[in-house]
């Protein structure tokens, strides 16, 4: 028997009251499958996995998840200011199983211990969080879903303002946790990086594309659907790149 | 040293001081960090006429304060919906609304003499009444930090993902502006309306520099609010000198002795290396 999707969209739309933000979204997700999940800035990524963690109702078509979703925002959206450890913030992944007026215990946070170790954290765990490098914040974020028993990883742009080792280290820890049986999107910008998950999902307001990686991004006209002209061929058979986005934190 | 405390009324004042810097130290953490210090000094600021008409009364001045600071609370939430004006602006409009009706009313011929000590606190006047009122409100703050730590703390550090960890940040925010409220009229009695804002900004944002986790930098706020408020009761004994705002200069003492301790802390901290990644 083949093994149940834990994600499966249908025609799905979804937006804030207005006219729908995306539509048109089809797709489904194994266990142990990476999605790549590429459009421009304001392309609906953000607003799909919200659609997933069920923080937006779809107003057409079906959407199914089957498993509790870790959300691993960018780091940039924490407060890096905050007087907590490492381990505090895995911690905070328990409170969502716990009733409201308990904190975190002893088995709480040694459920964040494990989560920690995981994610190659353990020697950290009583680091302030603010002081971890970009690399070890993501991997402190999911640790946070490992301890919600999240069988679904939304991921925010993992790798954006890694150093390459950081990157290819998350990369594999990624891959790990979803060849253990859990299902991963990941929003990208990182076409290379996007070419080494599963399926691939293309979206600008609508989905333009959704498959493996080698046909969706072997099409031009798909990319230039998704990016509009912000595509460059890199000179020397270096294969295609998007043009960055611009970034606010410069 | 100990001579002070044969009296009665320097007793309850520390009392009083124990109480407010107790529930304001440990509350002026988050107050810190949800950014609510401007929020905190104008909800002081608009609890102004419910402290003068209770004044009036003749009632206790919780019985004033309380739903003054509902109409201000409700108030600048409808004009912050009013479109083109920002919150800010809706809570200036709302805070010198209600300040200048206060003013008006203490300034009225009703109003009976003592007014000032509701702008600037009287902590060796408080009753046994203002006492036991103040207890009470201090250990419910007290207690809710307690059970609503963990929401509060993940709406803080992340709130676009709070909600999927089962914690709503409108809850948290509500729940904070709510025991800010009722910490503010614990602390209204002895540091005054004008004063008050002392005792949840200064302690914490001297623990804040202090200290890296959540829960030390609560009690060393509560511990270093307490132990001011003692310094300036003191003060105030032998200088013969204001007690709200002793008490208050007591809190800045503290603050700037402080620096060159967070100085020694910050240059400590590592820089995080930041590479962009470009995207090949």
């Amino acid at each position: 028997m083949p093994p149940e999707p834990l994600i499966e969209a249908a025609g799905v739309a979804a937006g804030y009251g207005g006219p729908p933000v995306i539509s048109g979204v089809g797709f489904s997700l194994l266990p142990g499958q990476r999605l790549a999940l590429l459009g421009p800035n304001g392309g609906g990524k953000t607003t799909l996995l919200r659609a997933v963690l069920g923080e937006l109702r779809p107003t057409a078509g079906t959407l199914g998840v089957q498993s509790t979703c870790g959300t691993v925002p960018q780091t940039e959206r924490t407060r890096l200011d905050y007087p907590v450890s490492a381990l505090d913030v895995a911690a905070m992944g328990a409170l969502s199983r716990l009733p409201w007026w308990r904190r975190p215990g002893r088995r709480e946070r040694e459920a964040a211990g494990r989560a920690l170790d995981r994610v190659g954290l353990r020697a950290l765990a009583g680091e302030t969080f603010g002081r971890l490098s970009g690399g070890q914040r993501q991997r402190v974020l999911i640790a946070r879903a490992l301890v919600q028993d999240a069988g679904v990883l939304l991921l925010d742009e993992p790798f954006s303002g890694l150093d390459r080792p950081s990157a290819e280290g998350l990369e594999a820890l990624i891959a790990e946790l979803a060849g253990e049986g859990r299902a991963v999107a990941i929003a990208t910008h990182d076409l290379e990086q996007a070419r080494r998950c599963d399926l691939v999902l293309c979206i600008n307001r609508r989905q333009v594309a959704c498959g493996h990686p080698a046909e969706v991004l072997g099409d031009l006209a798909v990319l230039e659907a998704t990016y509009g002209g912000a595509i460059v061929e890199i000179p020397g058979g270096g294969g295609r790149a998007i043009l960055p986005p611009h970034h606010h934190h410069h | 040293m100990l001579e002070p405390l044969q009296e009665p009324f320097m007793q309850r004042a520390l009392a009083e001081v124990v109480l407010v810097g107790a529930a304001g130290g440990a509350l002026g953490c988050w107050v810190v960090f949800y950014g609510l210090s401007y929020a905190a000094e104008s909800l002081a600021h608009s609890i102004f006429p419910g402290l003068v008409l209770a004044a009036i009364a003749g009632v206790p001045l919780l019985l004033g304060a309380a739903p003054a600071i509902v109409v201000a609370a409700l108030a600048i939430a409808l004009c912050s919906r009013v479109a083109g004006i920002g919150r800010e602006a809706a809570v200036a409009v709302v805070v010198t609304t209600m300040f200048g009706l206060g003013v008006l009313l203490a300034l009225s011929p009703q109003s009976p003499p003592g007014v000032e000590s509701l702008l600037f606190g009287d902590v060796f006047g408080a009753t046994d009444a203002d006492l036991a009122t103040a207890a009470g409100l201090a250990v419910l703050v007290v207690v809710a930090l307690r059970l609503l730590h963990g929401q509060i703390l993940i709406a803080g550090f992340d709130r676009g993902t709070a909600r999927s960890l089962g914690v709503s940040p409108a809850f948290a925010d509500a729940a904070l502006l709510l025991l800010l409220a009722a910490g503010i009229v614990v602390a209204v009695q002895g540091l005054g309306n004008l004063l008050v804002v002392a005792v949840f900004v200064g302690p914490a944002a001297v623990a804040r520099r202090l200290s890296d986790r959540m829960l030390p930098m609560m009690l060393l706020a509560a511990g270093l609010a307490i132990l001011a408020g003692v310094a300036g009761l003191y003060l105030s004994y032998y200088a013969g000198t204001a007690g709200g705002a002793s008490v208050a200069l007591a809190i800045v003492a503290v603050y700037l002795l402080s620096l060159p301790a967070g100085r020694v802390r910050s240059s400590r901290r590592p820089a995080v290396a930041r590479a962009e990644v470009t995207i090949a």
